[in-house]
């Protein structure tokens, strides 16, 4: 209900712009204007099909990323030998944006979803290296040491005191990992998708001033990622780090 | 129950100034039953003595020996019990951490889960098996980990000052508990602490120690009849006698 209000305070902001005549209708069209095209294009299928070409994007690679990044964190977090030959890797690659990368992956794979996903999977690794590998070596030692006083050890060690101790971290290099990969699917989409995805969508309006369609299809971005977060993170957080107190609710 | 002797103990610290001796030839033996109470004040080495019990890491000289096997590292023939209440397992509930060592040791789930509730109901906890540790109270969650170290059946329980994080009323009323819970499982027991009136309530023997290297000074039977009143004559005798070693 909350979240309903705020989103209502900042849409009736911007449509006291969009009427107060300082811009031409056509670049910054009422909301009005906007749900009709959005309904128009949900009503097709076009919005449909879009949208989940680039949530297949989105999650391909993020998937690839919590593969490669929880695997590559805790052997990280367990071997100062792995540790020293990927870190500088790491440290190299990370600040290099992943859509620098979109122009070579083409040039690798073609343009499409390929190049798209592996962009992402780009974006998205960094956040679950790091936090993984920060995890894994914040579990407080006093769990491995009771634990290992009653007999755990390698991989029960890892399965029942590292993984849970270090959830906290990998929840939201999780959520880091999204947001990068919608940061990073978008713009992939605009230099690599053929014809479908979101970004692309965006990208091709452009070029025909289609301000409403740019901004339908930022609102189904921002609907997607509303709901990714109230019916994925949220929940694995409530049913997990925060119902076990190891993170808290902020103050009513 | 088995019996601890740890003999002409030395351990010595390398650090980037030099070498620190922190235990210097510690000898005491602990029989079978006993509650034995290292006492003394901060850097005297009694917690490093007790790691060393413990397994957590080995001294540089001498032997320590339990039910007549040498220590060598962790095991299952003692239960360990810190001061930090963070030491439970934030992910499991009550129950589910003091059935981590019995799951450990390969035992069913149904009957771990019975040994575990039946541990809890001996530490008077077995209406909270379902709650998860941040909704215990600091006494109720020290409860927890002294059960969680006596459900797997060591022969010792080794215990680093379990209480001094508590309020004196819960630290009583936990005094109070844990020598009902020892005079239930006899277990052999190493118990660290500073404070002098919980080690005469509670100890056969109080073992004193000195800091700057770590040394046992003295070692003090306590023979008083339990319950103890820890207002008696005799109990204060022996804290007085206690004080005067600590203090010399």
């Amino acid at each position: 209900m909350k979240a309903i209000l705020s989103i209502l305070a900042a849409a009736a902001v911007y449509e006291v712009v969009a009427r107060g005549g300082w811009f031409a209708a056509a670049l910054v069209p009422t909301l009005p204007a906007v749900a009709r095209t959005l309904w128009a294009m949900l009503a097709d299928g076009t919005m449909a099909g879009h949208a989940l070409s680039t949530l297949y994007r989105v999650f391909a690679g993020l998937a690839l990323a919590a593969a490669l990044g929880l695997v590559l964190g805790f052997l990280m977090a367990r071997s100062r030998a792995v540790e020293r030959f990927f870190l500088p890797l790491v440290s190299v690659l990370m600040p290099i944006p992943s859509l620098a990368w979109a122009p070579v992956f083409i040039l690798w794979f073609g343009l499409g979803d390929t190049a798209t996903v592996l962009v992402v999977f780009y974006a998205a690794s960094f956040p679950m290296i790091l936090n993984t590998w920060t995890g894994a070596r914040a579990v407080n030692p006093l769990w491995l040491r009771a634990a290992g006083a009653m007999g755990a050890g390698g991989a029960s060690m890892f399965w029942k005191v590292i993984v849970p101790g270090a959830l906290p971290f990998i929840i939201t290099g999780l959520r880091l990992a999204f947001q990068r990969a919608w940061i990073a699917v978008v713009g992939a989409e605009m230099l690599a998708a053929s014809d479908f995805g979101l970004g692309w969508v965006i990208f091709d309006a452009k070029e025909f001033l289609n301000a409403d369609i740019m901004l339908a299809s930022l609102a189904v971005i921002g609907a997607i990622g509303f709901f990714v977060e109230r019916l994925g993170f949220a929940p694995l957080e409530r049913y997990t780090v925060l119902r076990w107190g190891m993170v808290r609710s902020a103050k009513a | 129950m088995d019996a601890i002797e740890v003999r002409n103990v030395s351990l010595i610290y390398d650090t980037p100034g030099g070498k620190v001796p922190a235990v210097h030839d510690a000898s005491f033996t602990a029989a079978p039953s006993e509650f034995v109470c290292l006492v003394g004040p901060s850097g005297c080495g009694k917690t490093t003595l007790l790691n060393m019990i413990a397994g957590f890491f080995a001294p540089t000289q001498g032997e320590i020996r339990i039910g007549g096997r040498a220590v060598s590292g962790q095991g299952l023939d003692r239960g360990i019990v810190f001061q930090d209440f963070a030491q439970l397992f934030p992910w499991r509930t009550a129950l589910g951490n003091v059935a981590f060592g019995l799951e450990m040791k390969g035992v069913a789930k149904a009957e771990r889960e019975a040994i575990a509730l039946e541990q809890l109901r001996l530490v008077k906890l077995e209406k909270f098996a379902g709650a998860y540790p941040h909704h215990l109270s600091g006494g109720m969650q020290q409860r927890v980990a002294i059960a969680r170290a006596l459900a797997y059946n060591p022969g010792v329980l080794l215990m680093d000052e379990p209480f001094a994080a508590l309020d004196a009323l819960t630290r009583d009323e936990m005094q109070r508990l844990l020598a009902e819970v020892w005079r239930a499982t006899r277990k052999t027991v190493v118990y660290v602490t500073h404070n002098v009136a919980e080690a005469v309530y509670l100890a056969d023997r109080v073992i004193v120690m000195s800091p700057h290297p770590g040394t046992i000074k003295a070692a003090v039977s306590i023979a008083l009849p339990r319950p103890r009143d820890p207002l008696s004559v005799e109990f204060l005798q022996h804290q007085k006698q206690l004080l005067g070693y600590l203090t010399r």
